[in-house]
């Protein structure tokens, strides 16, 4: 596999539930090593092309490639290449932490599952509450055995669905922390955010998700770009990225 | 990916099993009713009650032992809800493992789980004067009876479960089969009932059951009732088999 191929590649991507159209031809590249936000609203179909992405729903038409597996013909390969953590991959709320790590190892046939597991308690400064059970863990704990579990193996490529969600600002920074770990190590993050300062602060690139297409995308400068001139004339510092994005949106809905 | 499937299973079967084994209570909510139902039966209503026996604990173990594996299989279709519910099921799915193999577990921990608390009534009956003369072949052809039955139900409590909108829901599949044994051989003589009543207690599973087990434990013949229970129990676990993993294929589709 040439390292110069995305880690991901989505071209025309359509789904609906019923009559409920909630991808409507979405397109996206991620490049391998990058971290890719994908902002938008509730119900905008973040959580549906990251189902998709993961082999856990099939799209309507399009097409999508993750660590150059196609995900409708070879889910099994695309399988090995990811990891999904966040939002609505939980943790086993019975098992402790410990065992949590080591069910993963054994699913993902990694030798030595009981040291990979006290590894990554150690390296993730959860090494005293790993005998414990998860349901006793705080949430910026759970997140952080979240990504642990998605660690193991190595995958090329991780989703991480709304990964700060409910967590207090300091657990916050700590994942920023960890998943701006990964990608300096070669990992390709996918996230999907409603948190706007969240992109701002993590992704390469970000791709606004509006009403089921992707109205811009980009990095940071060049949304900051995208702001009307004579907005700028009037704003001394530069624009943050929740003024670019209202804008945009607003924008698009007054088209209709 | 199939040689998978077995290492999969098995990990699944153990985080399932820590489960049972970290909610005590779920074991003890199973096995207590239906003893709760032997110690009323043999010591309020069994004076009686003619079965044409003198040990009324002889007649009633094999009934009591499927009302336990028929509520027994109700906490199985509400761990595997959870699941559900939970997204853990996703994660697993998302992971390069044999798919079925989250199902399996959770039939294999049903086995399981019944097993102990049928072992756990059976210890019970024996202290309130449960005595048979059956040999090694007989105890195996009864757990293999039991084993049957047990899987019959889960597939269908597996289907409960996957096609069920609340936990309530998920377990309410249960209380028809829980109370199909009050309307069969288990309790009293079929030949005591009304004529319509006595022909549907002859006639559902339950009986052919209840009748194959006591005359295994009692060292008789089995009759014909042993075909009629085995057609019953494979039968049902055929059907409820292909239709949940018809019911999986369209929740994971």
């Amino acid at each position: 596999m040439q390292t110069h191929d995305p880690a991901i590649t989505v071209r025309g991507l359509r789904k609906s539930y019923k009559d409920l159209q909630v991808l409507k031809g979405v397109d996206f590249e991620v490049a391998r090593g990058s971290i890719f936000a994908l902002l938008g609203s509730n119900g905008a179909g973040k959580t549906t092309i990251m189902r998709i992405l993961a082999t856990l729903l099939k799209p309507d038409d399009g097409a999508a490639t993750v660590d150059g597996f196609d995900v409708r013909s070879q889910p099994a390969q695309v399988r090995e290449s990811i990891s999904l953590t966040g939002q609505f991959a939980a943790v086993d709320e019975i098992l402790t932490g410990r065992e949590n790590l080591v069910m993963v190892a054994e699913l993902r046939q990694v030798r030595k599952p009981g040291q990979v597991a006290d590894d990554l308690l150690a390296r993730f400064s959860l090494s005293d509450a790993g005998g414990r059970p998860v349901g006793t863990y705080s949430g910026g704990m759970r997140r952080r055995l979240d990504i642990a579990m998605s660690l193991i193996g190595d995958p090329p490529v991780i989703f991480l669905d709304e990964p700060t969600t409910g967590l207090d600002p300091e657990a916050r920074l700590e994942v920023w922390r960890m998943v701006k770990e990964l990608a300096t190590s070669g990992t390709t993050v996918l996230l999907t955010t409603q948190y706007l300062d969240e992109a701002e602060k993590l992704a390469d690139r970000i791709a606004i998700l509006h009403e089921g297409t992707i109205i811009v995308s980009g990095t940071l400068a060049d949304l900051r770009r995208l702001l009307p001139p004579a907005k700028v004339e009037y704003v001394e510092r530069q624009p943050s990225l929740e003024e670019i994005f209202l804008a945009i949106v607003g924008t698009k809905e007054g088209h209709r | 990916m199939s040689t998978h499937a077995i290492s999969d299973a098995r990990v699944m079967l153990k985080r399932s099993l820590r489960h049972v084994t970290r909610s005590l209570d779920t074991i003890i909510t199973v096995t207590i009713m239906p003893i709760a139902f032997m110690l009323l039966f043999v010591y309020v209503f069994g004076g009686a009650i003619q079965t044409g026996t003198d040990n009324y604990v002889n007649y009633l173990l094999p009934g009591i032992l499927l009302i336990a594996i028929g509520s027994g299989v109700a906490y199985t279709s509400y761990r595997l809800f959870n699941d559900l519910k939970s997204g853990i099921f996703e994660r697993f799915h998302s992971m390069p493992i044999a798919r079925p193999s989250v199902l399996w577990g959770h039939v294999l921990t049903s086995v399981v789980s019944n097993a102990i608390s049928v072992a756990v009534i059976v210890l019970v009956a024996l202290i309130m004067g449960f005595r048979s003369s059956a040999g090694v072949l007989a105890w195996l052809a009864v757990a293999g009876m039991l084993v049957l039955f047990t899987l019959a139900l889960t597939w269908i409590a597996v289907i409960a479960a996957l096609s069920a909108k609340t936990q309530d829901g998920a377990a309410a599949f249960s209380y028809p089969i829980i109370f199909l044994p009050f309307v069969s051989s288990a309790f009293v003589p079929t030949d005591s009932m009304p004529g319509p009543v006595r022909a549907f207690a002859e006639n559902q599973p339950v009986t052919s059951i209840v009748n194959t087990i006591r005359a295994l434990f009692e060292q008789q013949p089995v009759s014909s009732d042993i075909w009629t229970a085995l057609a019953w129990c494979v039968g049902v676990l055929l059907v409820a088999y292909v239709v949940a993993l018809a019911a999986y294929r369209r929740k994971i589709a």
